[in-house]
């Protein structure tokens, strides 16, 4: 009998395995892209031809501060009973604003659900970011207005509907080569990173070429699980797996971000196929309003974030380089208003009927849900006769 | 009018849906080249190319939901699930995405994508290659279910579905692929959720949808020569169910026996059972009967013919309903 044989005197497989070694899991922020440093110093980077000019900065500034002023509010609404849960998103500025600024109209955002900053960006109004925390409705806003995707409470589904959406952009885009060039960009979590969702979202990305961003906040945290349990490897590294750049960049670094998604959308709408990005970031305060993080983060943590404020070091830069207090000053009187102007709005927000879910369920008539709804209205009807009260 | 079989009227059914609506694309495992395990979609790649007839990675969530999203951006994905155990990792797409993007967005989104499965067992197949997992879907609002017995329906069922606003899934009964009818492609053809009758009968009816619709007239023929008159009823449409042909029948029946391959627990059978009861109570000569699956996992293929409703165990059935 013919034998072939490998060559197992040349082969080690332990010697094979140690000389791939895994990188340690890096708690400290190196070997990401920054900017600008938490005290406010312009550092260089490789993005240089999509960091924005100086003189915009003062308008990401703005958009920060006013997000996490309407962060505060609507946390203040949720302790008030006004809504039935707030998603805080304290610390995540820089990621959301910087990235949601780097989009154009024609892009289309898939998020999760803590992406109002992105969502104020794409042109969402800030009272109708709370309607699905009022409980008015599970949606909110009309997602072709801003090309920015209904929240999704499943986590990971959206990941694969905006690689699907790109797939149909770059179809269009093939059918009729004038339209603008559009990319895709589908938010999610470290800990939703685990899911398989997101798997297999990369690979029909990779597969397909599909013009779509995968922008991982890793905000260190899903709900009281660290990432670490998520992962063995700095989540960017995944993406050489699937075969596409994958960039680590301080989600706190507006700048970088900025800069880092410009790059990769840029990089998408010409053809280069999916990036990942994560934003290494933290989230500052609780998961939601019914989280008590003081369960399983240590006080020292939170604090050595503090120092990494996505907000401050702008301020440093900006006041470094002659922005007056006017500015600031301005505002403050400006979030004042937006908070006084949503509390107002979220007060007035109230439900439409049981007969709006009925209408809504199914885009053509459905027989059982008119069987339904006119037996609810029949029962309903009844109260009104008898006057009574229920 | 052409004589085909199930499987090449929705082969043929495909076709013409591509053909007419350039924005509708296949999407599955094996459908292009291979032209799906069954070929149903032989043919198809090399007349409408691998951008119509996509072979996708092996991930039956990324089919729904990249579908999705396509859907979102105004195609028409219609995707192969190439078996209905297999329909699973994909469940999470179909009930909490799928379904609810009407819902959720208030009527302003809504995300058309047509869902083939082959589904049922008979074939002789391997486990998860045999199941009847059409209830779990029925029961969430917001799909559209159905489910073609014979060629005609399954050529047009199949293009209805691609031109509904809503999520559609077509079940269809595998071991009928090979079955040969006439289809009529010039015909009108009837919503596909309306309910047809297929034989008329005055003692009893029975209700059956999809590879069980021929057993089903095969006990009505049965009884016929016992001197029982049976109605029998193609469902067609397993959500919405249309109860109002149901109802008129068992008001002049009086007696209601429903067969389905799926285990009658939690079942169509039962919600049909419960909904006929409520609408023609006092019509009823006997207590609504059905005859399904029982409540264990699809059999090996060595044994699938006791769990089977077969002729049999459908004219036993009709036998206890008449007793009364
Ligand atoms: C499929 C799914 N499983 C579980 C949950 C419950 N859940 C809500 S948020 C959350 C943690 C998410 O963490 P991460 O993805 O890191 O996002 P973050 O909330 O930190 O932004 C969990 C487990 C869910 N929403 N969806």
């Amino acid at each position: 009998m013919a034998t072939s044989r490998l060559p197992a005197a040349e082969f080690d497989a332990e010697e094979q395995l140690d000389a791939q070694h895994l990188p340690e899991f890096p708690r400290d922020p190196s070997g990401m892209v920054q900017m600008l440093s938490p005290d406010g110093e312009l550092n260089s980077s490789g993005f240089r031809g999509y960091v924005p000019a100086e003189d915009e900065l003062a308008a990401l500034y703005r958009d920060m501060y006013l997000i996490r002023r309407f962060d505060q509010e609507a946390t203040a609404l949720q302790r008030q009973g006004e809504l039935a849960l707030w998603v805080p998103m304290r610390g995540q500025e820089a990621a959301q604003i910087g990235s949601a600024r780097a989009m154009q109209d024609q892009d289309y955002a898939f998020p999760t659900y803590r992406e109002h900053g992105v969502a104020v960006s794409r042109g969402v109004a800030h009272a109708d970011l709370l309607k699905l925390f009022r409980g008015v409705t599970n949606g909110g806003w009309n997602p072709k207005d801003s090309n920015f995707h209904l929240y999704t409470l499943v986590l990971a589904a959206q990941c694969l509907h905006a690689v699907g959406y790109a797939m149909g952009m770059q179809r269009d885009q093939l059918a009729e080569p004038s339209l603008p060039k559009a990319a895709t960009v589908a938010y999610f979590g470290d800990g939703a990173s685990s899911e398989g969702d997101v798997h297999e979202a990369m690979v029909f990305a990779a597969s397909f070429n599909a013009p779509a961003i995968f922008f991982c906040q890793n905000n260190h945290w899903a709900i009281s699980v660290p990432t670490e349990v998520q992962s063995r490897v700095p989540l960017a590294y995944r993406a050489h797996g699937y075969g596409f750049p994958g960039i680590r960049v301080d989600g706190n670094d507006v700048l970088a971000v900025q800069a880092v998604t410009r790059w990769a959308l840029d990089r998408a709408r010409n053809g280069g196929g999916p990036v990942l990005i994560e934003a290494f970031t933290y989230r500052m305060s609780a998961h939601t309003t019914a989280d008590d993080p003081t369960k399983y983060r240590l006080a020292a943590e939170e604090e050595q974030w503090v120092a990494r404020d996505p907000l401050t070091r702008v301020e440093h830069r900006l006041r470094a380089t002659g922005t007056g207090e006017h500015f600031f000053q301005q505002l403050e009187e400006e979030a004042v208003e937006l908070a006084g102007n949503l509390r107002a709005a979220v007060l007035s927000m109230s439900a439409p009927g049981l007969e709006h879910r009925f209408a809504a369920t199914y885009a053509e008539a459905h027989p059982l849900i008119q069987e339904e709804l006119k037996a609810w209205k029949d029962y309903e009807a009844g109260f009104d006769i008898e006057g009574g009260d229920r | 009018m052409a004589v085909m079989t199930i499987a090449k009227a929705i082969n043929e059914g495909l076709r013409a849906a591509l053909g007419t609506h350039p924005r509708a694309l296949l999407m599955g495992e094996d459908i292009g080249d291979l032209g799906g395990v069954y070929r149903v979609t032989e043919g198809l790649k090399a007349q409408f190319g691998p951008e119509r007839v996509v072979d996708t990675p092996l991930a039956e969530s990324g089919i729904i939901g990249t579908a999705i999203g396509l859907a979102l951006r105004g195609y028409l994905p219609i995707c192969e699930i190439q078996f209905d155990g297999f329909v699973f990792p994909g469940f999470n797409q179909i009930t909490t995405q799928l379904a609810k993007m009407h819902a959720r967005s208030d009527g302003l989104l809504s995300a058309p994508v047509v869902i083939r499965i082959p589904y049922g067992g008979g074939i002789g197949s391997v486990e998860h290659h045999s199941e009847s997992p059409e209830a779990l879907f029925a029961h969430t609002a917001g799909l559209r279910i159905i489910t073609p017995s014979n060629p005609h329906d399954a050529y047009w069922m199949i293009q209805q579905a691609v031109t509904c606003a809503d999520p559609v899934i077509v079940f269809e009964p595998k071991r009928r692929y090979w079955l040969k009818g006439e289809v009529d492609v010039s015909a009108v053809p009837t919503s596909p959720f309306q309910a047809e009758v297929l034989r008329v009968g005055t003692d009893a009816t029975i209700v059956a949808y999809g590879p069980l619709v021929p057993v089903a007239l095969a006990a009505a023929n049965a009884a016929a020569e016992d001197g029982t008159s049976v109605e029998v009823i193609d469902l067609r449409s397993i959500s919405p169910i249309d109860f109002d042909t149901v109802t008129d029948s068992v008001l002049k029946t009086g007696r209601l026996l429903v067969a389905h391959e799926a285990p009658t627990f939690g079942g169509i059978g039962g919600e049909i059972a419960a909904r006929i009861t409520e609408r023609a109570f006092l019509s009823l000569e006997a207590p609504v009967t059905r005859v399904g699956g029982f409540h264990l996992p699809y059999p090996t293929a060595r044994t699938e013919e006791h769990y089977l409703p077969d002729l049999d165990r459908i004219l036993h059935s009709l036998d206890t309903v008449l007793a009364y």
